[in-house]
């Protein structure tokens, strides 16, 4: 620590240095953050027109809001499927391209490319993949299963909303485990070789548990990436066929902003923070005590 | 042995070039679409184009308005992440250095406020800069890179934090014994050491800014404003299911990203990896 003898001098310090991330910060979270709990006590019929106090009426509109529970359920559902999916693959690729094959740099580079793209333009790229070009090789083939375009079945397009996401979060969490891979102490392994592990044994036994700090960040943040999907949602599927893929976020956007109900809107949208804060929270607690000391 | 060896290796070949064609095949669809007519589009989506057309290029950097909503997005990406890198390194450094009350806990708060879904704030962001102090209206360009340094800020100085953290002090006392004030020190000695650490929160931080569709297309009304990918929206909207414009639309609005990776793909993957073990 290095302090200085003026307070003058300290203060002007502490303003040059923290004060510009601090109005920012400010201006775009905390402000906003805060003036969020006001909002719900009132009745909001649009952006413009004056508040009316409305006590906990959103709330309760909330939470007898059938259709953000079903939002809700779904994005759990989808929350867990893209958690197993996008890690367990991830991993697997990390664990492939590091393997010592002379052409490893390559896969990582085209593995990592789908990460480049935002989830609108990833979401329209899709479907165009879903609507027109899988049903032709269902019809050229008789595949069954492809003939339809996924996008139609609310059971389909859910699993099409999971295969985007694999597809476009899978080569970044392989990009966390390689970093993790990279530092599993070589000796442990060669040790464990010498003992008589087999690639199995050695997977399960040392490497692993050697990996939950990395497993640590993915979760997290598969987890939080999951809860706050919007981008591909929207322009995947809409939310359709008949409001069936609707997840969370795009229904606070839909209430808030197309059914002009901010107040109720807000409400929801604290309702999804504290959901969200309460889940991370828990599940780095718990993967924390996890961690093993090599 | 060998043979076992032979084998692994065969099949982490055959099951790496199989992650290779689905992770790169929805690109290649792109690419040999962007040249064909709607009927050839329709009839035949996966091979190689009757005859080449490039004339749907020319369309759709018109009717997109591609080099001025190109220029939004590279005026907002550029500013945005130069003031998150000059403004998180000092917030970090000071942190890190004055380990105060005040700014441990502005850390703290900072780190917490992670976990917070964009959602939960875009009402009232809409309602103080839209409705209360019109700033949308007034300055939309300069709130909306005010709104993503501070967005940004968070994730940022928590890497610049424990990067300095590892910096030993020796160097900045002797810099102050020579004489240079606490800024000088910090813009001469600390700053340029933090280059690796800049370019990796760089890179994060432009992939996420050139991307983001919710906050531009509440905050960008007039359609002088648009970003890439709100415009992309506008333009799927206005040319629905007429797939000759809009995959070479795609590919167009995919193509900067893309080259820019080609280019530096070492340093991304490389940053990317850094930022993810800290």
């Amino acid at each position: 620590m290095i302090a200085e003898k003026s307070k003058v001098k300290r203060l002007g310090n502490q303003l040059f240095f923290t004060g510009p991330t601090l109005i920012a910060f400010a201006i775009a979270v905390l402000i906003p953050f805060a003036y969020g709990y006001y909002l719900t006590l009132m009745h909001m019929t649009s952006p413009v027109s004056p508040l009316e106090f409305s006590g906990i009426d959103n709330y309760k509109t909330a939470f007898q809001d059938k259709d953000l529970w079903a939002s809700l359920w779904l994005t759990v559902k989808y929350v867990g499927a893209t958690i197993v999916l996008v890690n367990a693959i991830g991993f697997i690729l990390a664990y492939l391209v590091t393997s010592g094959l002379r052409s490893q740099n390559f896969f990582r580079t085209a593995l990592f490319t789908p990460n480049l793209i935002g989830g609108l333009v990833l979401g329209y790229i899709w479907q165009f993949i879903f609507v027109q070009s899988l049903p032709m090789i269902g019809e050229k083939f008789g595949i069954e299963a492809l003939r339809l375009g996924w996008l139609g079945d609310e059971h389909q397009a859910f699993w099409a909303l999971v295969i985007v996401t694999i597809w476009q979060s899978a080569g970044y969490m392989m990009i966390i485990f390689i970093a993790g891979l990279i530092s599993v102490p070589k000796d442990i392994i060669e040790a464990s070789t010498i003992d008589g592990a087999n690639a199995f044994q050695r997977l399960t036994r040392m490497t692993l548990p050697l990996m939950v700090p990395s497993f640590v960040v993915t979760i997290f943040l598969t987890l939080k990436n999951a809860f706050m999907v919007y981008d591909i949602n929207f322009s995947l599927t809409g939310g359709g066929p008949f409001n069936s893929t609707q997840m969370v976020s795009m229904h606070v956007v839909q209430k808030a902003f197309l059914e002009t109900n901010y107040g109720v809107g807000q409400a929801e949208a604290i309702v999804l923070f504290v959901i969200v804060a309460v889940v991370t929270g828990l599940q780095v607690y718990f993967s924390k005590k996890m961690e093993v000391e090599a | 042995m060998a043979a076992r060896r032979w084998t692994s290796l065969t099949l982490t070949y055959l099951l790496l070039i199989v992650a290779f064609v689905s992770f790169t095949f929805p690109f290649f669809l792109l690419i040999v679409n962007s040249f064909k007519t709607n009927g050839d589009i329709l009839e035949n989506p996966f091979s190689l184009p009757r005859h080449w057309d490039f004339s749907h290029f020319g369309d759709v950097i018109e009717k997109m308005n591609f080099l001025v909503t190109f220029k939004n997005t590279f005026v907002i990406s550029a500013l945005s992440v130069a003031f998150i890198l000059l403004f998180s390194a000092m917030a970090a450094y000071y942190i890190v250095r004055n380990a105060t009350r005040f700014n441990k806990t502005f850390f703290a708060v900072l780190v917490a406020s992670m976990i917070i879904p964009f959602q939960s704030i875009m009402i009232p962001l809409i309602y103080i800069y839209g409705a209360k102090l019109n700033w949308i209206k007034t300055m939309p360009m300069g709130l909306l890179i005010v709104l993503y340094i501070g967005f940004g800020s968070a994730f940022s100085v928590f890497i610049y934090h424990g990067f300095i953290k590892s910096i030993p002090l020796e160097l900045e006392e002797a810099s102050l014994i020579d004489g240079c004030t606490r800024r000088q020190t910090f813009f001469k000695i600390v700053l340029p050491m933090l280059a690796p650490t800049s370019s990796t929160i760089a890179i994060l931080n432009v992939l996420w800014i050139w991307n983001d569709y919710l906050l531009p297309s509440l905050v960008l009304n007039d359609e002088a404003h648009f970003t890439m990918p709100i415009k992309m929206k506008v333009f799927n909207g206005t040319y629905m299911n007429n797939w000759e414009l809009l995959i070479p639309a795609i590919l167009m609005t995919v193509l900067p990203i893309l080259v820019v990776y080609l280019f530096g793909q070492r340093y991304i993957i490389k940053g990317v990896m850094q930022g993810a073990i800290k």
